[in-house]
């Protein structure tokens, strides 16, 4: 009955042509195209992820095919021509005359798939368990939440390295080249779905004593149903937002294993690879071959994570 | 004639959102006196709450006001900054809320939130604060008063957190209370007895009181006066007796027939078709014209007259007509 | 007439003890909570049977057993000569089911806000594999508002309209009976009798039972052929609206009476009802309303009153006459 501050109802509600401009005049988009940062950081975000994604049709070279290497052309700097061939590469090339533009835009490839799918992951595990600890309760609850706060205990690093090393003594030799990559999602995955769970759980708990669920119930759906149909939709706006942050930690976490070395190979280089071999270079001189990854790196995590924390201001009901 | 404590003068509240500017309180004026309660009343959206916000300086942004007075004892205090404006909420005007926890802090014994009330705003020393307070808590009714003083709000019932509030309402001898639905979260019996409590302290203090609900039994049992509020002006104003037996405006005579209280047996319920409008979207002229019987061309093109005998209506209903009929 | 829904000795205990670990430190014992206790009442078929009480006095769980959200700890709740307890035919238990459908209080929270009109009202429908089309489109016009509003979303219409709708879910599987929990105490008046209007009508046009739950005593009256009053999970009296209004013979109803705002009632100087409604983990001896009845004895303390016939009303006080 009290009708202070801002309730929604008092919103004016207009009729719009179509669904498009509907969408274009929601308080989602006029959110977002009122926040300059926002939009910075989702053009770097779509620019760098089209990129990788025909990173074929835009590297002028062919980085991982030793037969387009060029050696005369290694260590050449970036838009300088080279002293022996007089190739010029826009970020230079390494020793091996690999392009460091191309190498980047493949090893983008590689960590974005990686990171995308680790959080695909976790999410999944995520919001399935916490579901479950939501609705179920009692002893489900126990112990899953018991298992996330074990796992919180931990560093996401550290649970990453240990499943990346038992994975290593468990599978022969000759796979763990084409297997690294599914070991390396499995652990950021795993080290990642704590806070999916945490956040569905408490959503779950406020929605399923929500009315429309006992509706549901009393119609005899069960608990499947329930969870699938009714409480799901209602707890994926926190699920995006954390999702999207996850994203940009995922893609850090990956660099990092591989900076440590116990991640991609160099023969397939993700970023951090990528970072992990450019950095013997510095003394050299050779800065480019480490600073240009480096570089993409933090513009591509900075940008996801700008835009994750413009989402969750958006979406959030308080602040609207 | 008791003097004025609370004067309102066309105060208008402007929400400017990205669509529109939204008007809550529109052209609202009335006068509370010493002694005096005033209920206003209205359905959710009417801009009953919003009104008193406005009083205490407690809008929420972007909410403001955006023209009009408010006078306090013949000061206006709808100007002031925010510092002076805190003082004057604990010192002058005392407020109760429809949820008695909004005004306690959880963490503060009951007996020292009304001596730090008491030591801030009244000039006695800590010792006769602490009397007063037991004295406070006493006169509201709460049992063995001198040991429960030092419990926390949380140990007391729904009914007995009000009584609290209303002391500490009253505890630093404001000229004015504004309370906003203070009995909609308590049960019928527990209802009775607040507002039997905040009728005789008000009564023998002669605070002023101004008593937002959407109950009109609660109106006709606790006030002198009422203010009918609809999508954010006044309908009618005048003393209880006559707005609620003899209704000017069309609103206020649906509200009054369509409470079940007023079926007498009739199978059927009197209707008003339809419900309030949001405010981005007012019907022009009379705001209530979509819904009210007696609509006609005038009610459809002009705004509803100021409040002329007492109704903001073009046409309002003739009392001696209805008394003949 | 035929009793629809009979309901004997009813009884619901909840267990509200701390975690079994801050029991064992704090040296605790189980605290028990007992919401409904020992409630008989029949309910005939196509009338209104209204449940009044004010807070704790268990009549929005005596609705939650009734719907079979809630297992009653004792008692039996027989629908339409179903046992649904006992009865071990699930096909039967099934039927029986979806003869019964609830409305809610809060009109925001029971529907779902991320579903389609349609979708919600056929789903009572859907999830027993039965025909929907036009369905959803049918009811909306049936409850007052059009076939067009089924594509829309629940954020899009006023509390009064989702009441309507929430209305229309209820009678997608045609049910027999439908409790209503407090189905307008959310809404304004002038959309409450719109409401309350809605659902005489319905009730006449599909031969309608309806459980009405309640603690607003103007609307109850309104409404019910029956009235029970509940206080601290029991039934302290049973009348028709006429009976129980004219003569109430519960001291505790003569307070709700009393206590009851009056449209008339201006600048009344009533004294107000003494004492609030007692801790029900631990309540009171023998009958519950003795500390607060002006008429209490000796008896009252030590023995509970039992349900007896008193003129045409029932009534659990050892003093009424």
């Amino acid at each position: 009955m009290a009708d202070t501050g801002l309730d929604k109802s008092l919103v004016p509600a207009h009729r719009y042509p179509g669904r498009l401009a509907r969408m274009w005049d929601s308080d989602f988009v006029f959110n977002f195209r009122k926040s300059p940062i926002a939009i910075v950081a989702a053009v770097v975000t779509l620019v760098l992820i089209l990129s990788a994604i025909f990173a074929p049709w835009i590297a002028p070279h062919e980085p991982f095919n030793p037969a387009t290497w060029d050696i005369m052309s290694g260590n050449s700097r970036p838009m300088v021509p080279n002293e022996f061939t007089g190739k010029v590469f826009l970020m230079g090339t390494d020793e091996q005359g690999r392009d460091i533009f191309s190498t980047i835009l493949y090893g983008m490839r590689i960590s974005l798939f990686i990171g995308f799918s680790a959080v695909i992951f976790a999410m999944i595990l995520g919001i399935t368990l916490g579901l479950l600890a939501g609705y179920v309760g009692g002893w489900t609850e126990t112990i899953i939440m018991r298992m996330a706060d074990i796992q919180l205990t931990l560093p996401s690093i550290l649970v990453a390295m240990l499943i990346f090393g038992v994975a290593k003594t468990l599978i022969p030799f000759e796979y763990q080249d084409r297997v690294t990559m599914w070991v390396l999602i499995l652990a950021i995955g795993l080290s990642d779905w704590v806070q999916f769970a945490r956040v569905v759980r408490g959503t779950t708990l406020v929605e399923k004593n929500k009315e429309y669920v006992q509706a549901a119930r009393l119609i005899g759906r069960g608990p499947g149903a329930i969870m699938l149909y009714h409480i799901l939709p209602n707890v994926l706006n926190p699920v995006l937002v954390i999702a999207t942050i996850s994203l940009a930690l995922a893609i850090i976490a990956e660099a990092t294993l591989s900076f440590l070395g116990v991640g991609m190979s160099p023969t397939q280089p993700s970023l951090g690879t990528l970072i992990s071999q450019g950095q013997q270079y510095l003394l050299s001189g050779d800065w480019w071959i480490l600073v240009f990854p480096a570089a993409t790196l933090l513009a591509l995590a900075l940008s996801v994570n700008l835009l994750g924390d413009w989402l969750r201001d958006a979406l959030n009901p308080r602040l609207r | 004639m008791a003097e004025t404590v609370l004067s309102i003068h066309d105060l208008v509240v402007e929400i400017p959102t990205r669509r529109a500017v939204l008007r809550p309180v529109d052209n609202v004026s009335y006068d509370i006196k010493a002694g005096e309660i005033l209920g206003v009343v209205g359905e959710s959206g009417a801009g009953k709450s919003m009104a008193g916000n406005a009083v205490i300086g407690l809008l929420n942004r972007p909410a403001h006001i955006k023209s009009g007075q408010v006078l306090l004892n013949g000061t206006r205090i709808d100007n002031l900054p925010d510092e002076k404006m805190r003082k004057i909420r604990g010192k002058d005007i005392g407020m109760v809320f429809q949820d008695p926890l909004t005004s306690l802090n959880p963490l503060l014994r009951i007996g020292d939130q009304l001596t730090e009330t008491m030591l801030a705003h009244l000039d006695i020393t800590k010792s006769e604060a602490e009397d007063r307070a037991v004295a406070a808590l006493e006169e509201v009714g709460i049992p063995a008063a001198a040991e429960r003083i030092n419990s926390y709000p949380h140990e007391f019932s729904g009914g007995m957190r009000q009584r609290v509030v209303i002391a500490l309402a009253l505890c630093a001898e404001p000229s004015l209370i504004i309370a906003d639905e203070p009995t909609t979260a308590l049960d019928v019996s527990v209802q009775a007895q607040i507002i039997a409590l905040l009728k005789r302290l008000c009564r023998q203090r002669g605070t002023a009181v101004m008593l937002i609900t959407h109950d009109m039994g609660v109106i006709a049992e606790a006030c002198d006066r009422v203010a009918v509020m609809y999508a954010g002006r006044l309908a009618e104003i005048g003393t209880v007796r006559d707005v609620l037996t003899e209704p000017k405006h069309p609103y206020t005579e649906g509200l009054m027939a369509s409470t079940p209280l007023a079926s007498k047996g009739q199978k059927r319920l009197r209707q008003i078709p339809g419900s309030m409008p949001r405010l981005g979207a007012l019907p022009t002229g009379c705001a209530f014209h979509p819904r009210c019987p007696k609509a006609q061309d005038a009610c459809r093109m002009d705004p509803a007259p100021t409040l002329e005998n007492g109704a903001a209506c073009w046409f309002p209903i003739d009392t001696d007509q209805k008394v003949s009929a | 007439m035929n009793a629809l829904i009979s309901i004997s000795h009813l009884t619901r205990i909840f267990d509200v003890s701390k975690p079994w670990l801050n029991r064992v430190i704090e040296r605790r014992p189980k605290a028990l909570l007992t919401a409904v206790s020992d409630i008989s009442f029949e309910v005939e078929e196509k009338t209104t049977y209204a449940l009044v009480g004010e807070s704790g006095s268990g009549k929005s769980t005596i609705g939650k057993m009734v719907v079979g959200l809630l297992k009653p700890t004792r008692g039996d709740v027989t629908i339409g000569g179903v046992d649904l307890l006992r009865e071990t035919d699930r096909a039967k238990v099934e039927t029986a089911r979806s003869d019964i459908q609830m409305i809610f209080q809060d009109p925001y929270a029971s529907l779902n806000p991320r579903w389609r009109v349609r979708s919600i009202i056929n789903e009572p429908v859907a999830a027993r594999g039965g025909d929907t089309k036009g369905l959803a489109e049918k009811l909306l016009e049936q409850v007052g508002l059009s076939s067009e509003d089924a594509s829309k979303f629940p954020h899009e219409f006023s509390g009064g309209q989702r009441q309507r709708i929430c209305i229309a879910r209820a009678l997608a599987s045609e049910p027999k009976l439908i409790v209503c929990d407090e189905p307008t105490s959310a809404l304004d008046v002038s959309v409450q009798a719109q409401v309350l209007n809605l659902m005489s009508d319905l009730k006449d046009e599909f031969g309608l039972t309806y459980l009405f739950i309640s603690h607003d005593l103007t609307v109850v009256q309104h409404m019910a052929d029956k009235i029970g009053v509940l206080y601290l999970g029991r039934l302290v009296e049973e009348a028709t609206p006429k009976d129980l209004f004219d003569d109430p013979k519960h001291p505790y109803t003569q307070m709700l009476l009393a206590a009851a705002p009056k449209m008339d009632g201006f600048g009344r100087e009533v004294d107000p009802p003494q004492g609030e409604i007692p801790d029900p983990i631990n309540p009171p001896s023998g009958c519950a309303f003795h500390p607060r009845c002006p008429l209490a004895v000796d008896r009252c303390k030590q023995e509970h009153p039992e349900m007896r016939h008193l003129r045409n009303a029932r009534v659990a006080c050892h003093l009424a006459e």
